[in-house]
């Protein structure tokens, strides 16, 4: 619209309806107005925020129904689930099996069973989650950290800096990260601080990769130049300018690589190199289970470790998958390049 | 061409370096004493214990055992020589330095990935021996992936919006969410012990004449090759989607169906070749991705291959042969990013190689 069209009376009228007035639309408001719209990304987004809450209210909800994670109970090993018996017991279906259960465990409902020490893994999952969940964030945020800001001087600088930490990444990439990480948790026996420290300092050079070739485009751009021309020094430059510009990147990317973390975690626990027993996490959880495949009851012939297989892995693939549906909604919603093509 | 590949693999020179020293520091400085772990019988002596430490070299300094290591030229104080010497070795005696230096003609660089602390044998041999079995899943895992992969996701994009793209889609978000260590269990669970259809583990049933039995060998090559294929069918079909759907928004596609050529032809013919260029530079990595063996699903099924003695490796505190197996897996590594480079260059005469 060039200066003599919007001096037009016609135009100038149009400007005072207050029909045609509305909010400007920020990038960020349409990001959040495309997400409201997104339903596979919001029910991704409870999910999780559940998982979350529910992990963290674990003391809570161990002292509600009476018993700790670590609470063993040899008498009450291998227990059924209470919650089918419980329900049918309401209705009216079964009115024996709820009660010995209940008899058996010494008033303590067991919602989703006992494993080989007759621990509540109801309560143990809640626990798992926390250690799985909290390792993940943890290690996600040290990633960000050190992957944004090593990106961004590489990509920023160039040069001899550039080299020089591209060389570093391209050998540390070079190493198989699994053998990397099964090397340094055989050796180090760690707990989850030290283990969230490993895969925080191990991860990070997917990010900056990726970070660096977003500060290769943008410091070329005009506003950078403009900046620079106000005489904004490197620092201001790249916290003000740069890194703001990569912050669609940096968030999608966060919330895949907390889905990664929590897989790597998990292997790990599985393989009996995680956090070490009997701190409950999903993945050695699983790998107990592993144990009791074959294991059934001689009287009724039911596998008894089933429920303890489906749980630990049910919840790791679900907190995952919620983790990729989030970044591929955010992906969605923060390109707004995207639009035109779906 | 052949001046870019040469100046690749020369790059790879320096990654491999960095990779021998860090992978080095990391064991040697970890926590744990590989002689005692193996010297607890109470009738050694600690003399014993230091002589023992002395032969193996693991009294000095890092960075000299390092040296040791790579090049297979020790470096030792006085002028007595190690009392554990290969027969090969030659050592001479630098008076001026008070020194003695002793060649043993081993190193990594010479081609001698070391001798295996636990099993006296050399790494490589260990390596060979295994694999055998990991080429056998990861190739037959490869070839899945790629015969399901690619058809799924080229027909994705065909029917894009359609409830066959729907599902192909959700498959491949599942498939890379699904931790491959409770998948397998499940259908350990449900094949192995439930139904018993198929084995629970291991790559042959194990009888006395030990006869080569093909039935055998593929049923018990069905599970692991589903469990690492679910994962690669998911991202393959997922990247020939958007690969094909890219491909039909340029012109020659218009083209081809304003001049009335079949759909099928246009395709299958036009648009798939074009599509399948950008899976050139997944493969070379995928290729020796493959051989270097896939740690969990070989410890889940009890699969004799490299990964999984590499992890027990790690278990055991074996040091030369995980530094051996980390050293052969990341020369794999290197060469697979190279090698889709080149592939890349070879398909796509558009990419200048510079």
């Amino acid at each position: 619209m060039t200066v003599a069209q919007a001096d037009s009376p016609a135009l100038a009228a149009l400007a005072d309806d207050s029909q045609l007035q509305r909010a400007p639309r920020t990038y960020w408001s349409m990001a959040l107005q495309t997400l409201r719209r997104d339903v596979v990304t919001l029910v991704a987004l409870g999910f999780l925020v559940i998982m979350a809450l529910l992990s963290l209210l674990a003391p809570v909800v161990s002292r509600g129904i009476g018993v700790g994670p670590n609470d063993t109970n040899l008498e009450n090993a291998f227990q059924q689930p209470y919650l089918l018996p419980y329900m049918q017991w309401r209705v009216g279906q079964d009115s024996i099996t709820a009660p010995t259960m209940l008899g058996k465990s010494a008033g303590i409902a067991h919602w989703l069973g006992t494993d080989q020490l007759g621990r509540d893994q109801l309560v143990r999952l809640l626990y798992g989650g926390r250690v799985s969940l909290g390792i993940a964030f943890a290690a996600a945020t040290l990633t960000l950290l050190l992957g944004v800001s090593v990106g961004t001087i590489a990509g920023f600088f160039g040069g001899v800096v550039d080299d020089s930490i591209m060389w570093l990444i391209n050998t540390l990439i070079s190493i198989p990260s699994i053998y990397l990480l099964i090397l340094v948790t055989a050796i180090f026996k760690p707990n989850p601080i030290t283990l969230s420290l490993f895969l925080g300092l191990l991860g990070w050079f997917g990010t900056a990769r990726l970070i660096r070739g977003n500060v290769f485009k943008v410091r070329e751009l005009d506003f950078v130049l403009a900046a620079r021309a106000v005489g904004a020094r490197n620092m201001r430059l790249m916290l003000q300018h740069v890194i703001p510009n990569a912050l669609p990147i940096i968030i999608v990317n966060a919330a895949i690589d907390i889905g990664v973390l929590i897989l790597i975690e998990s292997a790990l626990s599985f393989l009996g190199l995680g956090v070490q027993p009997p701190t409950a996490t999903w993945g050695s959880m699983l790998n107990r289970a592993n144990n009791f495949l074959f294991l059934r009851d001689p009287e009724t012939e039911v596998y008894l470790a089933l429920h303890l297989l489906i749980g630990p892995g049910l919840l790791i693939t679900l907190t995952v998958l919620a983790l990729y549906l989030i970044g591929d909604g955010l992906r969605d919603a923060l390109d707004p390049m995207m639009k035109n093509i779906r | 061409m052949t001046r870019y590949v040469v100046r690749r693999l020369l790059q790879a020179i320096p990654t491999l370096l960095g990779v021998s020293v860090i992978s080095f520091a990391l064991v040697y400085n970890s926590p744990g004493d590989p002689i005692l772990i193996r010297t607890f019988d109470p009738n050694i002596t600690q003399e014993t214990r230091e002589i023992l430490r002395r032969q193996l070299g693991l009294d000095q300094h890092w960075s000299l055992q390092y040296i040791g290591w790579l090049t297979g030229i020790t470096v030792r104080r006085g002028d007595v020589a190690e009392e554990f010497t290969r027969p090969e070795t030659q050592c001479s005696f630098v008076a001026g330095l008070h020194t003695t230096f002793c060649d043993n003609g081993a190193g990594i660089l010479r081609g001698d990935l070391g001798t295996s602390i636990a099993t006296k044998q050399a790494v490589w041999d260990r390596l060979v021996e295994r694999m055998p079995a990991t080429f056998e899943l990861g190739i037959s895992a490869l070839l899945v992936s790629l015969l399901l992969g690619v058809p799924l996701g080229v027909l994705s994009a065909v029917y894009q919006g359609s409830i066959f793209d729907n599902l192909v889609r959700v498959m491949a978000v599942i498939g890379n969410a699904l931790p491959a260590f409770w998948f397998g269990l499940m259908l350990i669970f449900i094949f192995g012990v439930v139904l018993g259809w198929l084995p629970t583990g291991g790559r042959q049933t194990v009888s006395l004449t030990n006869e080569f039995d093909l039935g055998d060998r593929l049923r018990h090559l069905i599970l692991p090759t589903m469990i690492l294929a679910f994962g690669g069918i998911a991202g393959i079909s997922r990247f020939m989607r958007t690969e094909t759907l890219e491909v039909i928004r340029t012109d020659y596609i218009r083209t081809a169906k304003a001049k009335g050529i079949a759909a099928s032809r246009v395709w299958f013919i036009h648009a798939l070749r074009n599509a399948l260029i950008p899976l050139m530079t997944i493969l070379g990595p995928a290729i020796l991705g493959v051989l270097s063996g896939a740690v969990i699903t070989e410890t889940i099924f009890s699969w004799p291959g490299m990964g999984r003695m590499t992890f027990s490796a790690a278990i055991q505190r074996d040091y030369p042969t995980v530094l051996g197996a980390v050293m052969f897996f990341a020369l794999l590594t290197i060469l697979g990013n190279v090698l889709s480079d080149i592939l890349y260059g070879v398909v796509d005469p558009r990419v200048r190689l510079s």
